[in-house]
């Protein structure tokens, strides 16, 4: 007669891609609003994206639970930065915060993938990039999630993204204008929709630009 | 990376001492709880059987053990909950939810809380659990009306959460969320809501091994909360196919 084990996981994935893109003096961002579990759908109408501060916007997908719990972490540490320094976090700040913050649970992770979105102290662009325990880049655009290893390929060939490793460093975000990078967003996620069953249902993609902060949605395959 | 296994914090905790101190498997369980919002506010449904998990740790099979079972409950003056899972994690639930009401209440200030706040409230206790690896072995449904704002919504154990139109637990987001998804709409009445509510149950009577044909529908409006006394669905077994099986096929079964 064996003893009965735990036989229940503390984590879950609840699918999701999530992307973001840098311009010259915008930032993209977007994910798609589809929470499954295995093979279900939990909600077809649930946003991965949150503002974490004026021009700082985080998109996660994995966990669910994990998420959220790291966005009000986050949002929390936000406020008293705000108390304490009488000033919003730039989008660089905050990208070293979520990575100090998910190397503090480095032996239980937040399991969430995370793409940080904003505009830098001078107004151009920027996207970072992490894992789950921390570990991020500053990069042109980048693609987490389930639909990832469908859309960054694709990124990588319509981008073009000089190699990090030249000297002297290229600029990394992308000439294409807004428009051409929302169009660019949109056929990602149409085609990821198309061969990754996490993706789907309704895409949202909010863009950051000099002039403040808009969302647009595009419907996308519910099956 | 295959993060379930990077957890040494669980090291000191399975195959111990430790085991005594935290839930490991679930023993008296309930089945799915569906919930809709309609026109006036929310609606619940949930049988009233309770299952005793296998009857010794090596065999298969469960005990229909308890028959009246209330698996939803009222929370102060805006809210219902319905749970599925351990019963015994629903009643300390229920416990933590009296005090919480209690303290809103001593504030004496007027304000009282609503379904957002108590569905948030739950959240963080179903999350915080689970990060000690003692879960509350519970899916939950919460529903309620105030000021006019209808909300419903659903965490489960390990703390995944949504609000939506229509939620369900276990087996529910299996068979009924489908027919939810294909006939639920805005302002539904209060007939046409427990006339869904009762086809989604009849699915889940069917098809589900834990359900039991004894169930409450439990109503929330602004103006306040409502139990059904338990009844029973009328079902259909006189299907051709059943009624001689093996015709065709002598000696299968």
């Amino acid at each position: 007669m064996t003893k009965q084990q735990a036989n229940w996981s503390p984590y879950d994935n609840n699918g999701g891609t999530c992307v973001a893109i840098a311009g010259a003096d915008y930032c993209v961002i977007a994910a798609d609003t589809r929470m499954s579990t295995g093979y279900s759908i939990l909600s077809r109408d649930y946003s991965k994206i949150i503002q974490l501060a004026d021009k700082s916007l985080m998109a996660s997908s994995g966990f669910q639970a994990d998420v959220r719990a790291l966005q009000k972490v986050l949002a929390a540490r936000h406020l008293i930065y705000q108390h304490q320094h009488n000033k919003q976090m730039s989008c660089p700040a905050m990208a070293q915060l979520l990575s100090n913050t998910l190397y503090y649970k480095r032996f239980f992770p937040y399991y969430a993938f995370n793409v940080l979105g904003g505009l830098d102290s001078e107004g151009k662009g920027c996207v970072f990039t992490y894992d789950a325990v921390g570990s991020y880049e500053r990069v042109g655009y980048s693609s987490q999630g389930s639909g990832a290893t469908l859309i960054t390929p694709f990124l990588d060939n319509q981008l073009k993204s000089p190699s990090p490793l030249l000297l002297p460093a290229k600029d990394a975000v992308t000439p294409l204008s807004e428009s051409e990078a929302i169009d660019l967003v949109k056929t990602c996620f149409a085609s990821a929709s198309e061969r990754d069953i996490y993706t789907g249902d309704k895409l949202e993609i909010v863009i950051l630009n000099a002039s403040g902060i808009r969302r647009e949605y595009l419907e996308l395959r519910k099956d | 990376m295959n993060v379930a296994d990077s957890a040494p914090a669980m090291n000191n905790l399975i195959g111990s001492d430790a085991d005594s101190q935290r839930t490991l498997y679930p023993y008296v369980t309930g089945t799915s709880v569906v919930g809709i919002k309609y026109k006036d506010g929310i609606l619940l449904a949930a049988d009233m059987g309770d299952y005793l998990a296998c009857h010794d740790s090596g065999s298969y099979g469960s005990t229909l053990r308890y028959k009246t079972v209330e698996r939803m409950k009222s929370v102060g003056k805006h809210s219902i909950i319905g749970a599925s899972g351990e019963i015994s994690d629903f009643q300390e639930i229920m416990r933590y939810l009296d005090e919480l009401i209690l303290y809103d209440n001593m504030w004496d200030d007027g304000n009282s809380f609503g379904p957002k706040e108590v569905h948030n409230y739950l959240t963080r206790v179903m999350y915080n659990r689970r990060n000690k690896f003692n879960p509350l072995w519970n899916s939950l449904v919460l529903g309620g009306v105030k000021n006019g704002q209808k909300y419903l919504g659903t965490v489960n154990m390990i703390g995944v959460h949504y609000e939506d139109n229509h939620v369900a637990t276990g087996f529910g987001n299996h068979l009924s969320r489908p027919i939810l998804r294909d006939e639920w709409h805005e302002n539904l009445t209060f007939e046409e809501g427990v006339k869904l509510l009762e086809k989604c149950m009849r699915v889940l009577l069917y098809r589900d091994r834990s359900a039991v044909n004894k169930l409450q529908i439990a109503k929330i409006t602004e103006e306040g909360v409502t139990i059904s006394q338990p009844y029973s669905l009328k079902t259909f077994w006189n299907f051709a196919a059943f009624q001689n099986p093996t015709v065709g096929a002598e000696g299968s079964w």
